[in-house]
C-alpha cells in the first residue's frame, strides 16, 4: 500500500496542508493502469494503454472543503498540492494527528490482467465476434471491447489514518445490429468484476451470443404500448430500477440539502413488507465492490430497506461528520482528480420467494422490462426515467410480443411503494454510475420484481 | 514552441525509436477552478492543474494508442513505446495512416485572460450571486441544490513525424444552478446556466433568475393526456437532440452501417425550415480549435441545407475509406483518448419566428423544456427514441400549465420532417455537445402521459 505514499511524505504533506488551518485534511494518492481494445467488422482495433498518477489533497474548515488536485507522486507534487489546497485558507496553523497504518486486505486477484499476454485479449474478441456473428445471417454489425484497470490507492489523514487498496477490474462487452429489410434492431450484454482475468476462463463468449439473440429478437419487435399498467422487471440489470429511483436519493449530501424524495423517511413505510434491499461493498469479487472507500473507511452491508421500512442512509465522511454518525463506507470517487461524495457501492433488492413465471402469471395485461439501457433521476423531485433495451408485452399472464422503443417513466415513492413481488431468481450485473461529474463502477441487482403500475412511454398511443 | 511541444517532439522519437513507422503526440497542459456553493457558504473550492500526453503509433496500417501522466524523458519513452507495442496488437486496416499535414490559420480569441487575473475569491463570489439571484427570485424558492462557477484555461500541442505541428491556447468557464420550488405539496427543479470564454461573460443574475424561473414555472404539473400533437422544443432540449443528429451524422458510425443516415446522402429528408452545421471555428463556440485533435484545421461544414443531407463528418480515417477529405472533424476528450469523429459546434439556423410566434402556430400542444434519459432512451443506430420530458401545455397558442411524466417518442430522421419552423433567437448550450440553437417547432408528435 505505502508504495505509492511514504508515511513520512504523507505526515509532511498533511502538516503543509494545515498551515492555515483546518479541522481535517486527507492526502489521497493514486496510480492507475488501463489496458483496451475492441473489434469492428471483424478487426481488432483502438489498442489503448494508459498510465496515470497523481493525488489529491484536502482540507476541510468550517463547511468548506478546499481541494487540489496535481500529476504525479513525487514528494514535490504532494507538497505543491497541500500548498495550494491551504492557499485560499486564512486561519492558524494545525499539527495533524501521527500516522498508524491500517492493513486492509484488497480484493483477491488470481489472475492479473496485465500479465496475460495482449494476444490472448486479442484472441478472445475473436472468439466473441465469431460466436456474434455466429448467430445468423441477420447479424448485420458485431462489435466487442475488453478492458481492464488496476487501481492502486493509498488515503492519509490528519486524524492518522493511513490506507490503501489495490483493485483490479475487468470487464468485457458485447454489441449486435440484426437487420432484416428496412428493420434494424441492437442488442447489448457485458459480463464484468472486480477480478482479474479469471472472469473470463468460463464461458465469456455467452454474451456474444445473448447481445446477438437479444437484437434479433427484436426484429420481430412491435411497438411498445403506452400508459399506466403493471411492469414486471427482469433480474440483474433490472436492478438500476432500484439503483435510480431509491439508491441516489438515500444518499446523504441529497438528504442534507434536502434533495431527496427521501427526507424525513427514516424509519417509515416506504415500500411494502416484502421488499428488503441493501448497499454492499463487500460482495465477494463484484464490480462495485473495494476493500475500502476512497477516503479509507472499510466497505460494508448496509441495510437500507427492511420490511418495507426506510432504514438508513449512505454516508462519506464530511455528511456523516455532519449528522453525528460513522461513515458507511460510501465516500468514492472517479479518481485523484475527485472530491470523494457518498456514491452507491452494489445496491440490490434481497431475493424474495416468488419464481419470475408466478410474477408474470398474475398480470392480465402489463409490460415485461427484461433490461435497461440506462436510467435517470432527479432525487429533489424523484422523477425518473428509464430506457428499455429488450421488453415485451404481458397478455393474460403470459409473455407474448416483443416491444421497441419503451420508456419507463415515474416518481420514485410511488413506484416504490408499488412493489408487489420479488423474485427469488437474484443476479448481480455491473453499471458506470454518473453523478456530480464523476463516474465509479457499480453493482445492481435483484430477482424479477413487479411494480403494480408504471408509466410505459411507448410509441403506440 | 512550449515545453509541451518539445515534450511531444521527444515522444514522436521515441515511438520512432521503438519501432514505429510513423508517430503521431498531442499534449496538453490544463489549469482549472471550480467552485461549489450552496446555503450562502463555499461548499468545496477546487485548484488543478494536469497535463498528459497521448502517442499514436502506426507500424505499417497497424495502429495503438497510449497516453499518461509523466512527461519527464523517461516517462514520455516509456509511453511512446507503449504505443508502438499497442499497434502490434492491432490487426491491419489499410486505412489506417497518419494524417498529413495542412496550413493551420491561426485562431485568436480563444483564451480569456480575466480567467488568470479573477481571484478565487472573486469566482466564489460569483456562484454566491447565482445562488442568490435565485433565492430573492421569488419567495416560493426554497433553496439551491448547488450552484458552481468552473473554468479552464488549457494549452494544447500537436507534433507529428508527417509534419503536423500546431499549438493553440484556449479558456472556458461555466456557471449553473439548480434551484429548488415549492408549492402545491410538491417540490420542482429548475436549472439555470451560462457559458463564456471567461468569468467576466458570465451574467450571474441572469443565470440565478432562470433556474427560479424554470422551477418555478413547474409547480404543480400534472401528467399530459396521451396524445399526437405539435411540440415545441426549447433551446436545451433542441441542442440535445441536434447533438444526437450531429453524432448520428459521423462518418465512423455512417460507414459501419450504425446511423440512421447511412445510404441517404443527398436526400430531401428534412423540412426545408432546418439548416444545421458544424463550424470548428466559430468564434462563440466553445468547441472551437484552430485544428482538430489530430491536427487537421477545423472547418466549416454544411450538414443539412435546403432540406438535404449535404454532408457527413469526417476524420482522417474515415475520410481515407472513402478517398476523401477529413472534415477536421476529429475530436478527443484530452489526451486520455483517441482521436475520433465528433461535432465541433453544431448550429441550428435561426427562422423568423420569436417563441410566442411558434406557440402561436403549435396552437395546442405542449412545450418541452427539459428531457431525461436521452443516454438510455434512444438507440443511435436506429435513430429510435423515447425519452421523458417535461415542460408546459400549450393552448391557444399560449403557455398554459405545467406538465411532467410524460414521454415523447419517434425517431429523429422522421422528427427533421417535421420541422415546422425555427425561432429566430438561438442560444449556446452546452448540451449535446457546444449547440447553437433556437427554439424549433415540431408539427406532430408522440407523447405519452396518462
Amino acid at each position: 500500500m505505502s508504495e505509492i505514499l511514504d508515511p513520512a511524505v504523507a505526515e509532511r504533506a498533511l502538516a503543509r496542508a494545515l498551515a492555515n488551518g483546518g479541522r481535517f485534511a486527507e492526502v489521497f494518492a493514486e496510480r492507475r493502469h488501463g489496458f483496451s481494445l475492441s473489434i469492428d467488422e471483424s478487426r481488432i482495433e483502438s489498442v489503448e494503454s494508459g498510465a496515470e498518477e497523481g493525488a489529491g489533497v484536502r482540507v476541510i474548515e468550517g463547511s468548506t472543503s478546499y481541494f487540489a488536485h496535481v500529476d504525479g507522486l513525487d514528494p514535490a507534487d504532494l507538497e505543491r498540492a497541500a500548498d495550494e489546497a491551504a492557499s485560499a485558507l486564512r486561519g492558524e496553523r494545525r499539527e495533524p494527528r501521527p500516522l498508524k497504518a491500517v492493513a486492509s486486505t484488497p480484493l483477491p486477484i488470481q489472475r492479473r490482467p496485465e500479465e496475460v499476454a495482449a494476444s490472448r485479449k486479442a484472441e478472445l474478441l475473436r472468439e466473441l465476434d465469431e460466436r456474434g456473428r455466429g448467430q445468423g445471417g441477420e447479424i448485420a454489425q458485431f462489435t466487442a471491447s475488453y478492458a481492464e484497470a488496476r487501481r492502486e490507492v493509498a488515503i492519509a489523514n490528519s486524524d492518522g489514518l493511513l490506507n490503501g487498496d489495490d483493485r483490479t477490474r475487468t470487464r468485457i462487452g458485447a454489441q449486435a445490429v440484426a437487420r432484416r429489410e428496412a428493420t434494424v434492431e441492437t442488442g447489448a450484454e457485458t459480463l464484468g468484476a472486480h477480478r482479474g482475468f479469471e472472469l473470463l476462463e468460463d464461458d465469456p463468449g455467452l454474451i456474444a451470443e445473448q447481445a446477438a439473440r437479444k437484437a434479433l429478437t427484436l426484429l420481430d419487435a412491435g411497438p411498445a404500448p403506452s400508459g399506466s399498467m403493471p411492469v414486471v422487471v427482469g433480474g440483474g440489470f433490472g436492478g438500476v430500477l432500484f439503483h435510480e429511483m431509491t439508491g441516489h436519493g438515500l444518499e446523504a449530501d441529497h438528504i442534507q440539502k434536502g434533495a431527496s424524495v427521501y427526507v424525513g423517511k427514516l424509519g417509515e413505510q416506504v415500500a411494502q413488507p416484502l421488499l428488503n434491499a441493501y448497499d454492499d461493498g463487500r460482495l465477494p469479487g463484484e464490480w462495485g465492490s473495494d476493500a475500502i472507500d476512497d477516503e479509507g473507511a472499510p466497505t460494508q452491508k448496509t441495510q437500507v430497506i427492511e420490511g418495507g421500512r426506510l432504514t438508513a442512509f449512505l454516508y462519506d465522511h464530511l455528511s456523516a461528520e455532519r449528522d453525528g454518525v460513522a461513515s458507511t463506507g460510501n465516500g468514492r470517487r472517479e479518481s485523484f482528480r475527485h472530491l470523494p461524495i457518498p456514491r452507491m457501492t452494489n445496491t440490490y433488492i434481497a431475493p424474495g420467494e416468488a419464481t419470475p413465471e408466478e410474477i408474470i402469471a398474475e398480470v392480465e395485461k402489463g409490460f415485461y422490462a427484461v433490461s435497461f439501457g440506462g436510467g435517470q433521476v432527479d432525487p429533489a423531485t424523484g422523477d425518473f426515467v428509464f430506457g428499455v433495451s429488450e421488453g415485451y408485452l404481458i397478455e393474460g399472464g403470459k409473455v407474448t410480443r416483443p416491444c421497441r422503443g419503451a420508456t419507463l417513466i415515474g416518481n420514485c415513492l410511488e413506484a416504490l411503494a408499488a412493489i408487489d413481488a420479488v423474485g427469488s431468481d437474484f443476479f448481480m450485473k455491473t453499471g458506470i454510475c454518473g453523478k456530480g461529474g464523476q463516474k465509479v463502477p457499480v453493482g445492481t441487482g435483484q430477482g424479477h420484481v413487479r411494480v403494480g403500475a408504471m408509466t410505459v412511454g411507448g410509441t403506440e398511443l | 514552441m512550449s515545453d509541451l511541444n518539445a515534450a511531444a517532439q521527444r515522444a514522436v522519437e521515441a515511438a520512432t525509436a521503438a519501432g514505429a513507422g510513423e508517430a503521431e503526440a498531442y499534449v496538453s497542459r490544463d489549469s482549472g477552478r471550480e467552485v461549489r456553493v450552496h446555503g450562502g457558504e463555499v461548499e468545496s473550492l477546487t485548484a488543478a492543474t494536469q497535463s498528459g500526453i497521448g502517442v499514436r503509433a502506426w507500424i505499417g496500417h497497424r495502429v495503438g494508442y497510449a497516453y499518461g501522466t509523466d512527461l519527464s524523458e523517461a516517462g514520455v519513452a516509456a509511453i511512446a513505446a507503449r504505443a508502438a507495442e499497442a499497434a502490434k496488437v492491432a490487426d491491419e486496416d489499410e486505412f489506417a495512416a497518419a494524417p498529413r499535414p495542412a496550413p493551420i490559420e491561426a485562431l485568436p480569441g480563444l483564451g480569456d485572460p480575466t480567467i488568470a487575473t479573477s481571484s478565487a475569491d472573486q469566482v466564489a463570489e460569483l456562484a454566491l450571486s447565482v445562488e442568490r439571484a435565485a433565492l430573492a427570485a421569488d419567495p416560493r424558492i426554497a433553496g439551491v441544490e448547488q450552484a458552481v462557477y468552473a473554468d479552464s484555461a488549457e494549452l494544447v500541442s500537436i507534433v507529428s513525424t508527417v509534419g503536423v505541428a500546431g499549438e493553440y491556447e484556449t479558456s472556458s468557464c461555466f456557471a449553473y444552478l439548480q434551484a429548488l420550488a415549492e408549492g402545491d405539496g410538491g417540490r420542482e427543479t429548475g436549472l439555470g446556466f451560462g457559458l463564456a470564454r471567461g468569468p467576466g461573460g458570465l451574467d450571474p443574475e441572469a443565470i440565478g433568475a432562470e433556474g427560479a424561473a424554470r422551477a418555478i414555472s413547474m409547480i404543480g404539473a400534472t401528467k399530459p393526456v396521451s396524445r399526437s400533437c405539435p411540440v415545441v422544443f426549447d433551446p436545451t432540449v433542441a441542442a440535445s437532440f441536434a447533438g444526437l443528429i450531429g453524432g448520428a451524422l459521423g462518418a465512423n458510425a455512417v460507414q459501419r452501417g450504425r446511423s440512421p443516415f447511412a445510404d441517404r446522402l443527398g436526400e430531401s429528408l428534412a423540412s426545408e425550415a432546418l439548416a444545421l452545421h458544424d463550424d470548428g471555428r466559430d468564434p462563440d463556440g466553445a468547441a472551437s480549435a484552430p485544428f482538430d485533435g489530430e491536427g487537421v484545421p477545423r472547418r466549416r461544414t454544411a450538414l443539412i441545407e435546403g432540406g438535404r443531407l449535404r454532408a457527413y463528418l469526417y476524420d482522417t480515417y474515415t475520410a481515407n475509406r472513402e478517398g476523401g477529405a477529413s472534415t477536421g472533424s476529429a475530436s478527443r476528450h484530452g489526451y486520455r483518448s483517441l482521436p475520433s469523429v465528433s461535432t465541433s459546434n453544431l448550429v441550428v439556423a435561426t427562422g423568423s419566428l420569436p417563441l410566442a410566434g411558434l406557440l402561436a402556430e403549435a396552437g395546442d400542444g405542449v412545450y418541452v423544456t427539459d428531457v431525461a434519459g436521452l443516454h438510455s432512451g434512444v438507440n443511435p443506430v436506429t435513430g429510435v427514441f423515447s425519452v421523458g420530458a417535461s415542460g408546459r401545455a400549450i393552448r391557444d397558442g399560449e403557455l398554459a400549465e405545467p406538465v411532467r411524466e410524460f414521454t415523447i417518442a419517434g425517431d429523429l430522421v422522421s422528427m427533421l420532417g417535421s420541422v415546422q419552423a425555427a425561432g429566430a433567437e438561438a442560444r449556446w448550450v452546452p448540451f449535446g455537445g457546444s449547440v447553437s440553437t433556437p427554439p424549433l417547432l415540431i408539427d406532430e408528435m408522440s407523447v405519452s402521459g396518462s
